[in-house]
């Protein structure tokens, strides 16, 4: 494989001894998982959450698959969330922070991309991802057409959360712990014929930490998604649909939730249904929120846009950069009322320079369907800034 | 409203000098050779143009993310291709390399994050390499107390451009902080830029064609001292914005030589360097308590020290600045300077025509020009309150309010209300194990 290549000079610092480097178990026996509560488990089938065999990524025993109302961009990858918390040791709930997770809490999210027809997984050719060819995950992955890419967990150790980035072998048959990340470069065939290189980034253990830092002061990690306001929605399940925060509760995951009706919810942003701010601002809170907040590693900027937040100013309404350097564009203000063209956020919303666009991580293309809400949000903002 | 008013030159800038086709040469100048040598298989389109150091790269990212406490990480002689930034997340961490003229780390081929080396901890500290050519910031510190920066070259090698990154080097929201030593070369903002943080002191550096050489940013009790700024478009800068969650104060800038910086401004529209006026040695904008003297100024084109207001910036406006933000520059004092030349051609034809008016067709600028604002909310008896009056206090040098209020209408060289003095600033106390270097 590549990347054993490109990384063998150090395999000593990123292949600390497997203890559990057996084969990954057919799905008819669900793997088991198993918290490691030290060291740096070389293989993603040590942790037991999710398993391969019969052509399908089967869940652990106890695992529990999980979506928001509405995610952050990765490169039009598909994305597989799942989580496992020790039995009879429920979250404790909050209303706008991540739950508060026991000790022997594993998160894992597994990024993966569809395959054209006739297409093998080591081939480097991948289809961007779309409600279409999305699988839920709610019984696992049918492998048939997709490239596993990577598997990122999040273990709650006595420690604090502790974050490892697994990346798929060739055989697609485990994934092998780099915490020093990797770029895989694919061709990406779009719906026009047309094919986009990609770099796909699998991020280093210290910029899982860019994201995942909710206080920089602390600079504590911390899950993002797990937070009632993106989980506050019905969940296709294999044994039927039911509300995530209820189905939590429900199954011992979680404890001291209100009813759903009463918990806050964001917006699906794919859904026309719903107002076009809310929509925005689940997108913004998303894609921006984790670092542009008041605590967050944007804070020095001034511009917050977490979804508690009011201040039209700190949302970035007429709002002079502070540090952007050329992510200005040659705009002067972060958002203009019903100018998109004229706003720094569509801007770099829609740039793929690194140091131009944003989010800095985690993306190098642009999110089209993003864009295109945020442009008609900020289209629809009343007001202008020549006073 | 927005452009009405200007040191800025009036006009949106896309026309700048320096604004195009400076990128290109940069990506090509570096890569020739190496990809050659690297014999890339992968290499497509979208690939780094120069052979990525893999092996070096991943193993100073395992030296970062594995930092224990009191760690030297060392990287020694030699040039380094990187396709991903550096980061560091541990307190107490030495990163040393053998020499800025010795190891060079260049991310011309960065495609996996922005900043060449982005670090969030406290009693770091870095010296002795050069990181140049990232996309984005060459070394950002966001938030961390005991910083040195000693010896560390950051730059840009195809010379000034708005494709450049913005930041040479940039502590942000950092506390007891030294910064010595080393140099800026072409960053599309500032060189060296302190933003938000506390206690600093920035010595015996060089900033070369960046937008802005050195800048403090609402930052609060600095000393730049004894560094070089020339051919930037502004030497030093002390500048408050808005919305941010201190204002600075109390800087002071002494025996510096900032000379010949007359760059065209190069800066991205929208930046608060964009509205510095190439040919600026000095500049205090709506900043209190600057104190600028025993300075070297020279042949810097519009002025050799500038005080001006955010009014000046062509940014202001009630939605989106902060209604407790002071966008007034006030207590600044400026004594004891050397000047020499300047003034000669203002950036920007609205300084130009004042500049003709005032002083005919080869006159030029006295050494301090102040935009004219002032907070009348605050006048006593009809005056600017003593203690927060500019003063200057530097043998012949001349003032000019260029009453930028009323669009130049009325200017002004008389120097009458400029003599006076203000209490001295007391200087910047390292603490800790930067006042043991401090005192080295």
């Amino acid at each position: 494989m590549k990347s054993a290549i490109v990384f063998g000079g150090i395999a000593a610092l990123v292949a600390v001894a497997g203890w559990f480097a057996a084969p990954m178990l057919a799905p008819s026996r669900p793997p088991v998982p198993y918290f490691i509560a030290d060291g740096l488990p070389a293989h993603l089938s040590d942790w037991g959450v999710v398993g391969t065999g019969g052509g399908r990524l089967s869940l652990g025993r106890n695992v529990v698959p999980y979506d928001l109302a509405t995610p952050l961009f990765t490169d039009y990858a598909g994305k597989l969330r799942t989580v496992y918390v020790p039995p009879g040791q429920p979250a404790r709930y909050d209303d706008t922070q991540t739950f508060d997770f026991p000790v022997g809490t594993i998160i894992s999210k597994t990024f993966y991309y569809p395959l054209p027809a006739g297409v093998g997984a080591a081939d480097g050719q991948v289809l961007p991802t779309t409600p279409a060819n999305a699988q839920n995950g709610a019984a696992g992955l049918d492998l048939t057409h997709v490239r596993l890419m990577e598997t990122r967990i999040l273990a709650r150790r006595a420690s604090g959360w502790i974050a490892l980035p697994y990346v798929w072998n060739a055989e697609q048959t485990d994934a092998e712990l780099m915490r020093t990340g990797t770029i895989e470069h694919l061709a990406m065939q779009l719906p026009d014929g047309k094919t986009q290189d990609v770099a796909y980034a699998v991020p280093n253990v210290n910029q899982c930490a860019s994201c995942h830092t909710p206080d920089n002061a602390s600079r504590k990690l911390s899950p993002i998604g797990p937070k009632a306001r993106h989980l506050n929605h019905v969940f296709a399940y294999a044994d039927g649909a039911e509300n995530q925060l209820a189905h939590w509760q429900r199954l011992g995951l979680l404890a001291d939730a209100p009813a759903p009706e009463a918990a806050p919810r964001n917006a699906d942003y794919h859904d026309t249904t719903q107002p076009l701010a809310a929509r925005a601002r689940a997108y913004l809170d998303i894609n921006c929120g984790h670092c542009h907040n008041a605590r967050g590693l944007a804070r020095t900027t001034g511009l917050h846009l977490d979804a508690g937040v009011t201040d039209i100013r700190r949302l970035g309404t007429c709002k002079p950069p502070v540090a952007a350097g050329p992510g200005t564009g040659d705009h002067i203000f972060d958002i203009v009322p019903g100018k998109p063209d004229d706003s720094i956020l569509a801007f770099r919303l829609a740039a793929t320079a690194p140091g131009i666009r944003m989010p800095e991580a985690g993306r190098t293309l642009v999110h089209q369907e993003g864009v295109a809400l945020i442009r008609d949000w900020i289209a629809s903002l009343p007001g202008s800034c020549n006073s | 409203m927005r452009h009405q008013i200007g040191l800025t030159q009036g006009e949106p800038s896309l026309g700048r000098t320096g604004r195009t086709g400076q990128a290109v040469r940069l990506v090509l100048g570096v890569s020739l050779g190496i990809t050659l040598a690297g014999g890339l298989a992968s290499c497509k389109k979208h690939a780094p143009a120069a052979a990525v150091d893999k092996d070096v790269q991943a193993k100073l990212l395992g030296e970062l993310i594995d930092a224990k406490p009191g760690d030297v990480i060392s990287i020694p002689a030699g040039t380094y291709h990187f396709d991903t930034s550096l980061s560091l997340n541990v307190d107490g961490v030495t990163v040393k390399g053998a020499g800025k003229d010795a190891t060079i780390l260049d991310f011309s081929g960065l495609v996996n994050g922005a900043e060449g080396m982005l670090v969030h901890a406290s009693d770091f500290t870095i010296e002795g390499l050069t990181l140049q050519n990232t996309k984005g910031d060459a070394l950002k510190i966001n938030e961390g107390q005991n910083i040195v920066i000693r010896g560390v070259r950051a730059r840009w090698t195809g010379g000034p451009s708005t494709k450049n990154g913005a930041y040479g080097l940039y502590p942000v929201q950092t506390k007891n902080l030294l910064v010595e030593d080393s140099e800026a070369i072409g960053a599309s903002d500032a060189g060296i830029y302190v933003g938000q943080s506390k206690n600093i002191v920035v010595r015996n550096n060089t900033v070369r064609q960046n937008v802005a050489g050195i800048e403090i940013e609402n930052s609060t009790d600095a000393d730049v001292h004894d560094n070089i700024a020339t051919e930037n478009t502004g030497g030093i800068l002390v500048f408050n914005m808005p919305n941010l969650p201190v204002p600075g104060s109390s800087t002071r800038v002494f025996h510096n030589h900032s000379f010949a910086n007359n760059t065209a401004n190069f800066g991205a529209r929208g930046t608060a360097v964009a509205s510095v006026p190439a040919g600026t040695g000095v500049i205090v904008n709506s900043n209190p308590k600057v104190e600028i003297f025993d300075n070297d100024i020279a042949d810097n084109q519009t002025a050799n020290v500038i005080v001006s207001s955010y009014f000046s910036t062509g940014y202001m406006n009630k939605t989106g600045v902060a209604a407790a933000y002071d966008p007034y520059p006030s207590a600044i004092y400026i004594y004891g300077n050397r000047f020499q030349g300047g003034g000669t051609s203002p950036d920007g034809v609205k300084l130009q025509a004042l500049r003709v008016a005032m002083f005919g067709v080869g006159g030029h600028f006295p050494d301090v020009l102040w935009d004219g604002y002032f907070d009348k909310s605050k006048l006593v008896n009809g005056k600017i309150d003593p203690a927060l009056a500019i003063c200057v206090d530097n043998g012949a040098a001349g003032v000019l309010n260029a009453d930028g209020p009323e669009e130049y209408k009325n200017p002004s060289t008389d120097t009458a209300q400029y003599a006076c003095t203000l209490p001295k600033l007391p200087p910047v106390v390292l603490t800790g194990k930067l006042a043991e270097a401090a005192t080295k």
